[in-house]
């Protein structure tokens, strides 16, 4: 019988931990996807960063480093320069690369280092059970914005792709979302070409995955769907920010 | 061949030698012309050198750098190495080697810019969090600083631990005769835990230090301990100094020792019988030479460029069995000879 659909041999059998209807499952089955298409699983050492992510060093099947909070595109960094025939991704949530790791994302990227970044934005710490991130939206309500997040106060979501997308290191910025069929294609394609951008040399590649949080959120799956829709895509816009065709400088 | 070398440079090309062509750094006062000198000798030989955005990023990309296999190493000052610090515990907790360099000044908070020991503790005690030590060397001369670079490098790798040499200001920025070891005499370990790519030839290695279950953490914990008792048996240093017929035994390190050395030597032309134990090894502390010195002379005089920090590990060492006194000047003061000579001269009348 012909096999038509089965897991990439980049994920292990391991069983995921996510809650139900979080996208990280579909995010790790682009990446691994990605891995195996391009056959690079066996050369490939990923960076899993402290959130809800924290695990993916068990279920990608690649080597894995597990980097402290904030730090994995400077372990990334450090690892595909002593090694830079290997692919180096990291695999981070909002408030990993844009709150405690911002200077680590921005100055591999303004370095141009040559890895690929997979970045979740779902607009709340997950794994510490559902406060602000950085990129919560203005008037979202979460354990540490009880009242809904107020700019006056706690000021205004930072938007990575378009503030990435200035820096000269980056090659490539493009922010997706999992929602539907339609949109998973697009991200697979985005994930694919961010390593391929990689195997060329061309430099920093990031994608902006926007995700859900039913659980944090308090939303059904369907519900957690809908409210990314009619709230963080108006805000934060899907689309190609960045895209270098020949490349950035980056380190031979 | 001997070469005139500031410390600094002589720790950076000493690296170099010993096989470490990766450096991540970021600048502070007085490790200065370490990073600099590494500025100009990576790219001669196809090596990185990396001023990174912190000296957070810098850790971390020697953690990244040793877990992919290679040796690498940063270099800093103690305000930096207080930023190291996170960094350094996840090292000791996922078992990856590294040299971090700390060349002392004075603290607490900027502190200032000249010689200090003040960050023993923080060296020897576990600067970041949790239960961990790592290997802590302590040159007194520019020839050691470079004879312990590779040292540090190889009990590193033999021990998957992180290697510190504790150096200051002073002997960063001395100059001294060096005899420098052989570019490359050193082989590269064989490192099979690395993550490096598994090339479908092997699992997935997996580099961390998050153990959600209490038992599998604990194991893991212990397992290292076992390891930090064998390092404490085979691996302690001590330079014995004048000791044998010694009444008085001075204790002290790096550039305390040298001071405390002329001190002692004064003395002995006096016909004083005084000593110097000069610890090698922070960690391990040396605890066996003073151990065995407490049998027989009759006090000991601790001096640091400290308030007094090693002279916690000294006490212990001699477990109360005769008098330790301490001396030390703190804040980037440099105690003179004639300061130690008359401490000690105070204690023997």
């Amino acid at each position: 019988m012909a096999i038509v659909f089965q897991k990439p041999h980049a994920l292990t059998d391991a069983p995921l931990h996510y809650c139900p209807g979080c996208t990280h499952g579909i995010v790790h089955r682009l990446v691994a996807q990605a891995l195996d298409e391009l056959g690079v699983e066996g050369r490939t050492v990923g960076v899993a960063s402290v959130g809800c992510s924290v695990m993916s060093y068990d279920y990608f099947a690649c080597d894995m480093v597990e980097a402290p909070h904030g730090r994995a595109q400077a372990v990334a960094t450090g690892i595909k320069r002593a090694k830079p025939q290997n692919v180096v991704f990291t695999y981070q949530g909002d408030g990993d690369l844009a709150a405690i790791g911002t200077a680590e994302t921005v100055h591999a990227a303004t370095r141009g280092e040559n890895i690929t970044v997979i970045f979740i934005n779902n607009a709340i710490y997950g794994m510490t059970g559902g406060q602000m991130a950085p990129t919560s939206l203005p008037g979202q309500i979460t354990q540490t914005t009880p009242y809904g997040r107020d700019t006056n106060t706690a000021g205004y979501p930072v938007r990575v792709c378009e503030l990435l997308s200035t820096l000269d290191g980056v090659a490539f910025a493009q922010r997706v979302s999992v929602s539907d069929v339609k949109n998973v294609n697009i991200a697979r394609k985005a994930i694919k070409k961010a390593f391929q951008n990689q195997l060329d040399g061309k430099g920093y590649s990031i994608v902006e995955v926007l995700s859900t949080c039913p659980t944090n959120w308090g939303l059904s799956p369907v519900e957690a769907v809908q409210w990314m829709n009619e709230n963080m895509v108006p805000y934060y816009p899907l689309g190609v920010y960045k895209d270098i065709a020949e490349g950035v400088k980056t380190v031979k | 061949m001997k070469v005139l070398m500031k410390g600094n440079e002589a720790l950076a090309e000493a690296a170099i030698r010993a096989g470490c062509h990766h450096f991540f750094g970021y600048p502070i006062t007085p490790q200065t012309e370490l990073a600099a000198y590494m500025a100009k000798r990576m790219p001669k030989v196809n090596g990185t050198y990396l001023q990174a955005e912190s000296e957070i990023a810098a850790i971390n990309m020697v953690l990244g750098a040793s877990a992919a296999g290679i040796r690498a190493m940063t270099s800093s000052s103690s305000p930096g190495i207080s930023l190291k610090s996170e960094g350094i515990s996840y090292m000791a907790g996922s078992d990856l080697p590294a040299l971090i360099i700390n060349v002392q000044r004075g603290g607490p908070g900027l502190g200032g810019i000249q010689p200090s020991q003040s960050d023993y503790w923080q060296a020897t005690k576990a600067g970041g969090h949790g239960d961990y030590q790592i290997l802590v060397f302590a040159p007194s001369t520019v020839q050691e600083m470079v004879d312990l670079v590779s040292d540090a490098f190889d009990l590193a790798d033999q021990y998957r631990i992180p290697s510190m040499i504790l150096a200051d200001g002073m002997l960063g920025q001395m100059m001294e005769p060096v005899e420098l070891p052989e570019e490359g005499a050193k082989q590269p370990v064989e490192k099979t835990w690395a993550a490096c790519g598994h090339e479908n030839k092997r699992e997935h290695n997996i580099i961390n230090s998050l153990y959600l279950t209490p038992d599998k953490l604990e194991s893991l914990v212990l397992e290292r301990y076992e390891r930090y008792e064998i390092i404490k048996k085979k691996e302690q240093r001590a330079e014995e100094y004048l000791t044998d017929d010694a009444e008085l035994i001075v204790v002290a390190y790096g550039a305390s020792a040298r001071v405390a050395r002329s001190a002692v030597n004064k003395l002995r032309e006096q016909g004083q019988k005084v000593g110097l134990i000069r610890p090698i090894t922070l960690w391990p502390f040396p605890v066996d030479t003073l151990k065995k010195a407490a049998a027989h002379t009759k006090q000991m005089l601790v001096v640091e460029m400290s308030m007094g920090q090693m002279v916690d590990d000294v006490k212990l060492s001699v477990d109360c069995k005769i008098p330790v006194s301490f001396y030390g000047r703190t804040g980037g003061m440099i105690p003179t000879p004639a300061d130690v000579q008359a401490e000690i001269e105070k204690l023997l009348k």
